[in-house]
């Protein structure tokens, strides 16, 4: 069940959204919006517990300052599993959601038996979602059925938390593997059994390989979860991960969402950026839409 | 389970995002003769009006017999300076041209939108780029043109007469002018009734940057003047783009009387999908193919030809695709479509629109939400059940208006696409490569453009077949319109 893409096409609609022009009050909608999108991440071998304590703090209070309405927390902490415990005892309660990257993220080049386990160890640790990496190397050898299964395998692993299935569109490639690569993991978590709105995502990157994210990439998974949606009626969610640094981007992402999705899509339940730096760009560009002038980038916390 | 008729959980939608109004337009624009701008001697103004609003922009000459004549002399008595001109000295004004409109590309765009009704972000990222890389890329030809013609000793054909449409007022200026000027010709062009502000401020450039008096001249005007001008017999070249029943007119005219003429005419052109091509991605095709400029594009893929096994999946997926175009105010940089031109033009399209109905055809008509209370708007709309006898399949319509037919076989698609009297463009959308070069050989058109549509570079030749016209226009054929060839 190959889909034709073209990719010259692709990057000529994905080019469009990016003139849409955002301004006044659909700016400021759409800036708070996405700062209620992101899983706040950070994925370094020098990670800490403090570390991810200060990025809960920031999660759930990203700014300090007198704002009217309040503005909204982001939608989730992104951590590996070994600090699930950390984030999990500060966000608990807080509505933000506690994700954690596992099955031997990033490669994934693991024995399936510890990807599973690493599954299970971080949804035992709190975590509400895993964001898991496909097998690429399968994929790309053309053992789909493999892929498929280890994802179904994984989907049933996470017990009640969410999934992100992240294809790692960089290693792919070419825009039919990542058409394809994202029928197969939809397909794959469906056969496990009946899928909630929200309750499976597919991801772009892990962000450790470039290209990231990137607006073509997206606008294909974008199509693929239409499709799907049409066909069956659920709503998969979407999360582009890496490369999305300023709120400007965002916006045009956004943009593609609700031209190719639907406003229904524009939700934490349903979209995701995966995205560190993003915050503090999105609430400078928030503070200058209030203020007229920009504030200095030390007057943002760092997480 | 229909994206397009779902409801909104959060209501987030694009701000007005209006351009600036605030450019100065003369209240009276004169004739551009000799290097200055002159009252017409008919003593004749028609006003010019925005056809988003129906206010009156500005007053614009009509000149008359007298003023074409004098047009005509002053590019005649040009000529000999200006053709003796090194290629590098001609380059160099081009060149000039070409920088001063990047530098005033804003305030062009913004009146191209006010006076033609097209939306800004076409005028912005289309039209005006386009028209500054016309003048780069001849720029560069008016040095090499011995290159091009080798052997052949190329000449200027002498006094050009230049007439051109409404739809793309700025570069149909700038696909006339700049070869001819890369040639060493002198020129007399006369925009469009409705869209004559640009080219006026195309003729501000021209002073600026110090182009030879009467190199180019402008006159503004209607039908008459276009007549007089063609008909004068200084002129020693006629190039006209526009409607197939006045190039019929001009090639009478022009007959037995020595000019060298080339037509850009109508069309009625196919976009041919095949069950293998990426769908989503055509769907863009067509959406780039008829609604571009609200239609009002001479090689529109007007005739969407369907493989019937995807034909349901093209039309559910063109109707959503569809309820995402906003159609209004074009200076409004979010806005797909603008006004239509003209309200005669308005009256023809939605003429054509009831024949289809009336002859059996279903319309699909979007609603894309309230339309400004003033001004000439047409949604974009398609026919389904369309035959190819039908008047909407046959006729150029210049409107956001397509008519959809399917065919079972390659050679099916061949000959319904090439059952029309124009031959100026075709689309082709496979994933097979063999097929694109198997079909687009056997296409009577004399642009195909493959998985893709409405693709322009000014390196690029553009012209049809037959009731389409002859002569190419862009690319180094281009050049050959605009000289003599001898021996040496």
């Amino acid at each position: 069940m190959r889909h034709a893409i073209d990719t010259v096409m692709v990057e000529q609609r994905a080019a469009s959204f990016t003139t849409r022009s955002i301004k006044t009050k659909s700016k400021q909608q759409g800036l708070r919006l996405a700062l209620s999108l992101i899983d706040l991440t950070t994925l370094e071998g020098k990670d800490s517990p403090e570390k991810v304590r200060s990025l809960c703090r920031k999660a759930i209070t990203p700014w300090e300052g007198d704002i009217e309405p309040p503005l909204p927390s982001v939608a989730a902490v992104c951590v590996y599993p070994s600090l699930v415990k950390v984030a999990k005892r500060v966000l608990d309660g807080s509505g933000v959601r506690v994700a954690s990257v596992a099955t031997g993220f990033p490669s994934g080049q693991y024995p399936l038996k510890v990807r599973l386990e690493d599954v299970v160890e971080a949804v035992n640790d709190g975590a509400d979602e895993i964001d898991m990496v496909i097998n690429r190397g399968a994929f790309l050898s053309g053992c789909f059925d493999e892929v498929a299964d280890e994802i179904a395998q994984v989907r049933s692993a996470c017990g009640g938390a969410h999934l992100k299935i992240i294809l790692e569109t960089g290693e792919l490639e070419t825009l039919e593997n990542v058409r394809l690569a994202s029928d197969l993991a939809i397909q794959a978590a469906a056969s496990v059994g009946p899928i909630a709105d929200g309750e499976v995502f597919i991801k772009t990157s892990t962000g450790k390989v470039s290209p990231a994210a990137t607006m073509p990439v997206t606008l294909v998974m974008l199509e693929a979860i239409r499709d799907y949606y049409e066909e069956t009626g659920v709503r998969i969610g979407m999360k582009p991960a890496g490369g999305i640094k300023t709120a400007k981007q965002a916006l045009h992402y956004l943009v593609m969402v609700k031209e190719t999705l639907g406003n229904d899509w524009i939700n934490p339940h349903l979209f995701r950026f995966g995205a560190s730096s993003l915050t503090n760009d999105v609430l400078r560009q928030i503070v200058k839409q209030l203020t007229g002038h920009y504030t200095a980038t030390y007057d943002f916390s760092e997480a | 389970m229909t994206i397009a008729t779902q409801t909104n959980a959060t209501e987030w939608d694009y701000s007005p995002a209006p351009d600036t109004t605030k450019i100065t337009i003369e209240q009276k624009n004169k004739l551009f003769i000799g290097g200055k701008f002159v009252s017409p001697k008919s003593r004749s103004w028609f006003p010019t009006i925005n056809p988003a609003t129906e206010k009156k922009l500005a007053d614009i000459a009509c000149a008359g017999k007298v003023d074409v004549h004098s047009a005509v002399s002053a590019a005649k008595s040009a000529l000999p300076k200006w053709s003796r001109l090194s290629g590098t000295e001609r380059a160099k004004y081009l060149y000039r041209i070409a920088r001063r409109i990047q530098e005033r590309a804003r305030e062009f765009a913004i009146l191209e939108t006010m006076d033609g009704g097209k939306p800004i972000k076409e005028s912005r990222d289309v039209d005006i780029p386009l028209v500054a890389q016309h003048f780069f890329y001849y720029a560069g030809w008016a040095d090499k043109l011995a290159y091009a013609f080798p052997g052949a000793a190329p000449t200027p054909v002498g006094v050009c007469a230049q007439i051109i449409p409404w739809n793309f007022p700025l570069l149909m200026a700038s696909w006339k002018l700049a070869p001819a000027l890369a040639c060493g010709n002198t020129c007399i062009l006369k925009p469009a009734e409705t869209t004559s502000l640009t080219a006026l401020r195309l003729a501000e450039v021209f002073q600026e940057v110090g182009l030879p008096d009467g190199v180019v001249n402008i006159i503004t005007g209607k039908g008459d003047t276009g007549r007089f001008l063609a008909e004068h017999p200084a002129v020693n070249k006629v190039a006209f783009t526009g409607s197939t029943e006045v190039g019929k007119l001009l090639m009478r005219q022009t007959a037995g009387t020595g000019k060298k003429l080339t037509l850009e005419l109508g069309g009625k052109s196919a976009n041919i999908i095949f069950a293998d091509a990426a769908i989503d991605q055509a769907v863009e095709g067509i959406v780039s193919g008829i609604y571009f400029n609200q239609g009002h594009v001479c090689c529109a893929g007007s005739r969407l030809f369907v493989e019937e096994p995807i034909l349901e999946e093209v039309i559910h997926k063109l109707t959503r695709r569809l309820s995402t175009l906003r159609v209004g105010d074009p200076l409004d940089k979010n806005t797909d479509l603008g006004a239509v031109n003209s309200k005669e033009q308005l009256k023809t399209v939605e003429r054509y629109i009831r024949c289809g109905v009336a002859e059996g055809a279903e319309l699909h008509q979007t609603n894309t939400g309230e339309l400004p209370a003033k001004g000439y708007w047409c949604n974009p709309c398609f026919f389904t059940d369309v035959q190819p006898s039908h008047t909407i399949a046959r006729e150029e319509i210049f409107g956001p208006v397509l008519s959809i037919m399917t065919f079972r076989t390659p050679e099916e698609a061949i000959s319904r696409a090439n059952n029309s009297p124009y031959g100026l463009a075709a689309g082709v959308w496979t994933d097979k490569g063999a097929k694109i070069f198997e079909v687009a050989k056997k296409l009577d058109a004399g642009i195909v453009w493959c998985n893709t549509y409405n693709k322009f570079d000014a390196a690029s030749p553009f012209g049809g077949f037959k009731e389409s016209g002859f002569g190419r226009e862009g690319g180094m054929q281009g050049l050959r319109p605009y000289v003599r060839l001898g021996g040496v």
